[in-house]
């Protein structure tokens, strides 16, 4: 189990690592720096600035030390919370960024809870009652889930409440909630509206954990076991529950390492198109304004988040697999 | 490869009851076989050809020249087409007059019932090469008497009064072209490391294990955008599209690799394999006259079924304005202008590209399905 734990561990440091060469990376592909993107921002509004002050700036980001030392230098920043200043904004990126990594957050882990909740008991319907109507329902409806991709969903979901209540079906608070401090009412009207974009970001990830669940169960309700149990005159819903299911959801677990990279990259571009109070179209609009290290910075949090909840469920499956638990399997 | 195999022990065994048939036919008939009794995967297989025949032959099935603008005819809703006039096959359309709106500003239009315009079939239209290199002025459908760039607008315009079914259909060709670019660059990574992982193991293997799962921990989107964003604004419209794929191969290759090195690892244990090394082939003889032939199946239907993510990934960056730029023209970038709600409130036909996407993606998914479960060999 240490071994696991720790090989584990060294990975989710090791992920961590690449996403913040990736994301130092996206910072550094556009062409100039950022004194020189600041400087044409500056002429833009008619301001003159000599080449002291270009480079005194310079000393001050450190843009005039070797690349790898730049690089470190960012990351030690990023680890202290010293995120930079949006250009763009023309704030901290602190401050831009403010509570949109709780909702991004929020958005994801309502999606993830809404896979579950929904692929659960669907796969086991579909494999129980494997051939019946429900089962060919269901699987329809996931082919459907996993072709349409959930920014289109979004936007005709944006027109159909246009078209049919005249109401703005996207944000995550009503108008009056939107500026206020946080509150009771704030919470619960972010649950109320937080049902709906988590659906479109869950709907394809649910289509394909359906198929996972179902595949595995069938596997397992074919299994000698299973005979044995029905044989001993277990009741059905029990026998289902307490071994195949549990066995089934095994694999389900270990697939979160995929779902949470799939959950928050749909996030990103359904947020843009519902315009949720994510990072998302922070991002958009930093990287069209190339404002990089905004850009950077968000990239780094969002592959951050990922990597961490890939490193919890690995925990979860440790807890829920008693193979890994022991030792059997590495 | 197998094909010539299964023509030659076809030919010998013509007279053979069908049952052994089965046992002697080649691999590819195997698997076309079990492919036939998957309905479904055929009559997405015919839909994926259909697709790629507009993509072939895109400027005849358009009738006007997809840049065409005109403001005086921007946002245009589609024309309905009336096959019947009189209780005779004729089919036509009404001219349509639009005029501005004095108290909101909105350019209307009013349909004409008095002015039919006749359609017809194989008319002629604006000149082109078809396939590059033969002339010719001939489209799928036009009208009788009248300018076809003037008087046709079958799904309505954009908002630049460009005909939304001739953008559309050189949309298909970019949007489809630029998967198969994509999945073909991530096909050469994923066979090269993938092969190198599952053939030689050992230290190159656990290296391209950890590169792999590296890259596919990190949510693709964020990673898309930031490097799409990167591509420099003064790029030529073919130097976008192949950025681009660049861009969306540097994540699809790992799926692909992953396969290709299970493979590897599955068939380096097999007899065959032993056998052929025992026999005294070359390393490369055993790689591509021995393994690759009993896996290509497998990777033909992954492939496949790649292909809707990397379909998917263009038309999400173009929607958000970082992958494809006007004037190129593809799905994602018809749909940008569907972005805002009130746009779509008022013109609904901006939608329309979302068509095509999820009908592809879907006959993908399907014909994929299909050539997995005909690729297996165990499979019933």
């Amino acid at each position: 189990m240490l071994a696991y734990f720790a090989r584990r561990a060294i990975l989710a440091i090791f992920t961590l690592w690449a996403v913040s060469v990736l994301s130092f990376i996206i910072i550094q592909l556009p062409p100039g720096d950022f004194v020189d993107a600041y400087m044409a921002q500056l002429a833009v509004m008619e301001t003159d600035v000599s080449e002291q002050q270009m480079e005194a700036m310079r000393r001050q980001y450190a843009l005039d030390k070797p690349i790898h030392e730049q690089y470190l230098r960012w990351v030690g920043n990023m680890v202290r919370g010293h995120f930079g200043v949006s250009m763009l904004w023309k704030q901290s990126v602190r401050e831009v960024i403010g509570d949109r990594l709780a909702m991004t957050i929020a958005v994801s882990l309502g999606a993830v809870i809404l896979t579950w909740a929904i692929a659960v008991p669907i796969g086991i319907y579909s494999a129980v009652r494997q051939y019946s109507i429900g089962d060919y329902t269901f699987t329809f409806l996931g082919f459907i889930g996993l072709g349409v991709p959930n920014f289109l969903l979004a936007l005709v979901l944006m027109y159909l409440g246009f078209y049919l209540f005249g109401a703005n079906v996207g944000g995550l608070f009503s108008p009056e909630y939107q500026l206020e401090p946080w509150s009771w009412g704030k919470v619960k009207d972010l649950l109320a509206h937080l049902p709906l974009p988590a659906f479109v970001v869950a709907l394809s990830g649910t289509a394909e954990l359906i198929r996972v669940l179902r595949a595995n169960l069938l596997d397992e309700l074919r299994k000698p076991y299973v005979i044995t149990a029905r044989a001993m005159g277990l009741a059905e819903h029990r026998l289902v529950l307490k071994y195949p299911v549990r066995v089934a959801l095994n694999p389900f677990v270990s697939t979160i390492g995929y779902l949470l990279p799939y959950i928050l990259s749909g996030s990103v571009i359904v947020s843009v198109v519902l315009s949720l109070p994510t990072l998302g179209p922070i991002l958009l609009g930093s990287l069209i304004a190339q404002d990089m290290f905004l850009a950077g910075t968000i990239v780094l949090m969002l592959g951050s988040m990922t990597v961490i909840g890939t490193f919890l469920s690995d925990l979860l499956l440790m807890w829920v697999d008693p193979r890994i638990r022991l030792g059997i399997i590495q | 490869m197998t094909i010539e195999q299964s023509v030659e022990v076809g030919q010998e065994q013509i007279t053979v009851d069908s049952e052994e048939r089965i046992f002697v036919a080649g691999q590819m008939q195997l698997m076309w076989w079990r492919f036939r009794k998957h309905r479904v995967a055929v009559a997405a297989t015919v839909i994926v050809a259909a697709f790629y025949v507009v993509v072939l032959g895109a400027d005849f099935f358009a009738y006007t020249d997809p840049e065409s603008t005109e403001a005086y005819r921007s946002l245009m809703p589609p024309q309905p087409v009336r096959f019947f006039d009189d209780g005779r096959l004729s089919p036509h359309v009404y001219a349509v007059s639009g005029k501005r709106d004095l108290r909101t500003f909105k350019r209307v239009y009013e349909a004409d019932p008095d002015q039919k315009i006749r359609l017809r079939l194989f008319a002629r239209g604006y000149k082109y090469d078809f396939l590059g290199f033969i002339p010719s002025d001939l489209h799928l459908f036009g009208v009788v008497g009248a300018r076809v760039d003037e008087s046709l607008f079958f799904l309505g315009t954009d908002s630049l009064g460009r005909d939304v079914w001739s953008r559309l259909i050189f949309a298909t060709r970019t949007s489809l072209t630029i998967g198969l670019v994509a999945v073909a660059l991530s096909l050469v990574l994923g066979v090269i490391l993938g092969g190198i992982s599952g053939f030689y193991g050992g230290v190159a293997d656990n290296i391209i294990q950890r590169l792999i799962e590296i890259l596919r921990s990190i949510p693709t989107i964020p990673l898309w955008m930031g490097l799409a964003a990167a591509v420099p604004r003064e790029w030529s419209v073919e130097q976008v599209y192949f950025a681009i794929t660049i861009v969306i191969a540097l994540r699809g290759w790992t799926g692909l690799a992953r396969e290709v090195r299970g493979r590897f690892l599955s068939l380096r244990e097999e007899d065959f394999v032993t056998a052929a090394e025992l026999a005294g082939c070359s390393r490369k003889r055993i790689i591509f006259r021995h393994m690759v032939p009993s896996f290509q199946s497998h990777i033909i239907a992954t492939v496949t079924l790649s292909l809707p993510a990397m379909i998917l990934a263009e038309t999400a960056l173009s929607f958000l304005g970082l992958g494809l730029r006007p004037p190129a023209i593809s799905w994602g970038v018809m749909l940008q202008q569907a972005q805002n709600v009130e746009t779509v409130a008022l013109s609904p036909w901006l939608l329309l590209p979302a068509i095509p996407v999820v009908v592809v993606i879907l006959a993908f998914n399907f014909m994929g399905d299909g050539l997995r479960d005909a690729a297996d060999p165990y499979g019933i």
